[in-house]
């Protein structure tokens, strides 16, 4: 097996039939495409970042990696391995954590899971107490081994998931999620672990997750998926580039005015006395505010940056663009079909 | 063997579990105690009119009034042991955690079931039925034979209860919802393994099926043995039969169920 390709899909497609009841006792059989032949490698030691909106087929991957989930076609392998042939096999190699579910024993105290985990792993002793002391003091679990895993707080349980992920040396960790819900403080605690773990043991991690924060501050490569269809698949900066060219203004103005001009702003959206700004991310916005504030009755603004499904939209107008000047789908760009 | 220390584990950690919970073990007893007192007095005002009603005498209905008490939460008779969380994390897509461990999922479950059953025997079972024999008159035996071999059907027993349960909770890969199957199973559960009368007293060809049906493993079979009602080895062989289908099917039905998963909630 090449380094090249520690994580190896090509191709690969998963669909789900889907009933529908239409009336009474009639129900309509249809087919979803969760994952629709995506194609991608990972080499060991990157550290990726899997986004994408809500049903984007992100989870669906991560099942098929993982081999709980059979892919409908297409070539996938994890080290070497074809995940849903040999799930037991590679479940020693892997690690996963979700944000929104624990493998933690939820009565037990936290220890308790991980002398689970020891078992279930079959991990040296030695090496058990090893991994499980830097894990403790890397994570700042020390204090919360012998409360029961139902009194822990969000944050505190989800860094002691991340423990139980961790305590065989997984070559790969799949993080779905790992910061949702928490708060700031606990956001950057998880991100720093997780570029500490990537830095020191070469752990190569893919994650998936709505936050763009986790990404920037994470990982070098971003893929984005959306109807389970790759995106884009590239540095962050690309990234950047596409979605980030536009931030928005939105100004409350004393009454209904047409829309106001202060270019290179262009309103993109009006109702009522509130329009909204579409301008280069590269422009200062206070130099626009002031130019509003001077010019408009001004009573109210904010400013917001594009989030995800703002950068995935622009993608598909971008492509769908490009796909009627060169008469075809596909390599709009940066992006990919 | 490595694997058995996992699911020595597992089941060490389904007897913490249920530790935990010291109100609900209390009033577990409680309510065994007083239910055994309000049945014993139904059966001894049964068995005054019709003596030797399924080959009863009237010690040994009390005795059967005990064990009931005692194995009820053990044997989750009416449900309530490790099929109400398997069908919860179904339910909520939480199994797929379970599924990416390198572990069997019926072992794993199993082995919590039975942690649980030995705390509930202990915890909550044996309460009730010392004090059951100490205010009751009861049929038990003083030498120590039969009471090894009622330690062999109830291990028997709890294997067939667990592969019954376990069934029952897969059918949520279907269904997606426990509710209706946590209902059929109580039901079913608390009327065919004689919790409301033995099995032995039912008359008829109604009496011949529900003696053969595997819901008799549950509590009919261990009280015959401990009391001498019927040879023992009869018992570990009717019990073992059912243990193996039940289990042998619930393989089946879970590989199928695991092939054609659609973890719910993303």
């Amino acid at each position: 097996m090449s380094d090249e390709a520690f994580i190896e899909l090509d191709g690969v497609e998963k669909v789900f039939d889907v009933r529908k009841k239409t009336g009474f006792l009639k129900r309509e059989r249809r087919q979803v495409r969760a994952v629709d032949s995506i194609s991608f490698t990972v080499p060991r030691g990157e550290m990726v970042g899997y986004i994408g909106p809500n049903g984007a087929g992100k989870s669906t991957t991560i099942k098929m990696l993982t081999g709980i989930l059979t892919p409908s076609g297409g070539r996938l392998r994890v080290a070497g391995i074809d995940p849903s042939r040999e799930r037991t096999r590679l479940a020693h190699r892997i690690g996963v954590v979700f944000g929104q579910r624990t493998t933690l024993w939820w009565d037990l105290p936290l220890i308790d899971s991980y002398k689970l985990m020891h078992r279930m792993y079959r991990i040296p002793d030695a090496r058990y107490r090893e991994n499980l002391d830097r894990l403790v003091e890397l994570l700042d679990l020390g204090a919360l081994l012998d409360v029961p895993v139902r009194q822990l707080s969000l944050g505190q349980r989800m860094r002691g998931d991340i423990a139980a992920a961790l305590l065989h040396d997984p070559e790969v960790l799949y993080l779905d999620e790992p910061t949702i819900g928490l708060d700031v403080i606990s956001k950057s605690r998880v991100r720093e672990f997780l570029r500490e773990l990537n830095a020191e043991r070469g752990t190569t991690v893919l994650l998936t997750t709505h936050d763009l924060q986790d990404i920037e501050q994470l990982c070098s490569r971003v893929m984005v998926i959306d109807h389970g269809r790759m995106m884009y698949d590239g540095p962050l900066a690309g990234l950047h580039e596409v979605g980030e060219s536009e931030r928005t203004l939105v100004v409350d103005l004393e009454r209904e005015l047409p829309p106001i001009e202060v270019p290179p702003a262009r309103v993109v959206k009006v109702e009522g006395p509130r329009q909204w700004l579409a301008f280069p991310a590269a422009e200062s916005a206070a130099v626009l505010v002031a130019r509003v504030a001077a010019e408009y009755p001004l009573v109210d603004l904010s400013v917001r940056e594009p989030d995800i499904e703002t950068v995935i939209a622009k993608m598909y107008a971008e492509q769908a663009e490009q796909a009627e000047k060169a008469g075809s789908a596909g390599n709009a760009g940066k992006a990919i079909s | 063997m490595g694997s058995g220390r996992l699911y020595l584990a597992v089941a060490v950690g389904g007897f913490r579990r249920y530790a935990t919970y010291r109100a609900a073990t209390a009033a577990g007893v409680f309510t065994n105690t007083v239910f055994g007192v309000i049945l014993v007095y139904t059966y001894l005002a049964l068995w005054d009119e019709k003596p030797h009603l399924g080959g009863y005498d009237q010690a040994q209905a009390v005795t059967y009034v005990w064990l009931g008490q005692c194995l009820y939460a053990t044997l989750a008779i009416q449900g309530g042991g490790a099929e109400k969380d398997l069908m919860e994390r179904i339910r909520t897509g939480e199994i797929a955690v379970d599924l990416y461990r390198p572990a069997d999922l019926q072992l794993w479950w199993l082995a919590g079931d039975v942690g649980r059953a030995l705390f509930q025997m202990l915890g909550r079972g044996v309460i009730p039925f010392v004090f059951g024999a100490v205010f009751f008159p009861m049929a038990l035996p003083t030498e120590i034979t039969p009471w090894l071999a009622f330690l062999v059907t109830l291990l028997l027993a709890t294997l067939v209860s667990f592969a019954i349960r376990y069934l029952a909770a897969l059918s949520v890969f279907w269904l997606m919802d426990g509710m209706g199957v946590n209902q059929a199973l109580m039901i079913t559960g608390v009327f065919f393994s004689g919790m409301v009368l033995p099995l032995n007293a039912f008359p008829g060809a109604f009496g011949e099926i529900v003696r053969v049906l595997p819901w008799a493993a549950q509590l009919q079979m261990p009280a015959d043995v401990l009391m001498g009602e019927t040879d023992p080895w009869r018992a570990y062989a009717f019990q073992a039969a059912w243990a193996v289908v039940l289990l042998a099917a619930g393989r089946l039905v879970q590989s199928a169920a695991t092939r054609r998963v659609v973890v719910q909630g993303g």
